[in-house]
């Protein structure tokens, strides 16, 4: 059975997400790279959960350092 | 270099330490209660550390941030409470059966509505006021949801630890934190992104 490469936006954004918690298989991220060459809105949805993924960094430093460190 | 031994550290300066201690405790009782979602635990998992991190005061010798070194033995007492509480928590469905996506896509697997860039997120990543909304939305998170996702970015436990804790499979792990996190995205994009702010 071949895989099928194209997948739609729910499925890429699906990946995207995954992506912050377990390592993706190669034709994974193929489907995520393959599918950012044709749409505009995904690549957005990815940028919004990198901002989280520093966001999210970023608070454990800020409730973790001292206060006034920063 | 040999460690400092515990005499070099004085009475004055150990003092000084204790009434820090002291003062970080609404922050300690706040991310215990982030990640326990339960005032009881959460309390019992403050004291726990904060007489854990008394006692163990004379060998901290100032070798590392004070707060830090106290949050690092908070997340261990947290995470003895979790484990205590496991049945507990494992059995809290207050997540529900959302489907976070539902109103996000088509029924064709496109867009309902293009996500709009979110302005300026460097910005907001230098301000106070943004890491307080982040925690707010993390507070939103709903029983289980919030614990697994706050195992998995405050405590920082992999994937395969959350999944050995709670006794739950890798993909309802995985599935859990996407919720999470579609959740977080749609916070912030209301009460952060979508808003103008200073």
């Amino acid at each position: 059975m071949t895989f099928n490469l194209f997948r739609s936006c729910r499925e890429v954004t699906a990946l995207v997400l995954a992506r912050e918690d377990r390592h993706l298989a190669l034709r994974e991220r193929a489907v995520i790279r393959l599918h950012f060459l044709v749409c505009k809105a995904c690549p957005v949805f990815e940028e919004q959960v990198l901002t989280m993924r520093q966001a999210l960094d970023g608070w454990r430093h800020y409730r973790e350092a001292e206060p006034g460190e920063d | 270099m040999p460690p400092p031994s515990t005499s070099s550290v004085d009475a004055e300066q150990q003092a000084q330490w204790l009434s820090r201690i002291e003062a970080m405790q609404p922050t300690l009782m706040r991310l215990a209660q982030l990640q326990l979602r339960n005032r009881a635990w959460a309390e019992d998992a403050v004291s726990e550390a904060v007489l854990a991190a008394i006692e163990a005061l004379p060998r901290f010798a100032g070798r590392a941030q004070l707060q830090t070194w106290v949050v690092g033995i908070l997340k261990h007492k947290v995470l003895d409470q979790l484990r205590r509480r496991q049945r507990e928590v494992v059995l809290d469905e207050s997540a529900g059966d959302d489907d976070e996506t539902a109103a996000m896509f088509r029924d064709d697997g496109e867009f309902a509505h293009a996500p709009q860039a979110w302005t300026a997120p460097a910005e907001a990543l230098r301000q106070k006021q943004f890491f307080e909304v982040l925690e707010a939305c993390m507070e939103l998170l709903p029983g289980r949801l919030g614990r697994v996702f706050l195992m998995r970015e405050w405590l920082e436990l992999s994937t395969e630890e959350i999944c050995q804790e709670l006794a739950l499979s890798s993909t309802n792990v995985w599935q859990t934190l996407a919720r999470a996190r579609l959740r977080l995205r749609e916070c912030l994009q209301l009460r952060w992104f979508g808003e103008q702010k200073p």
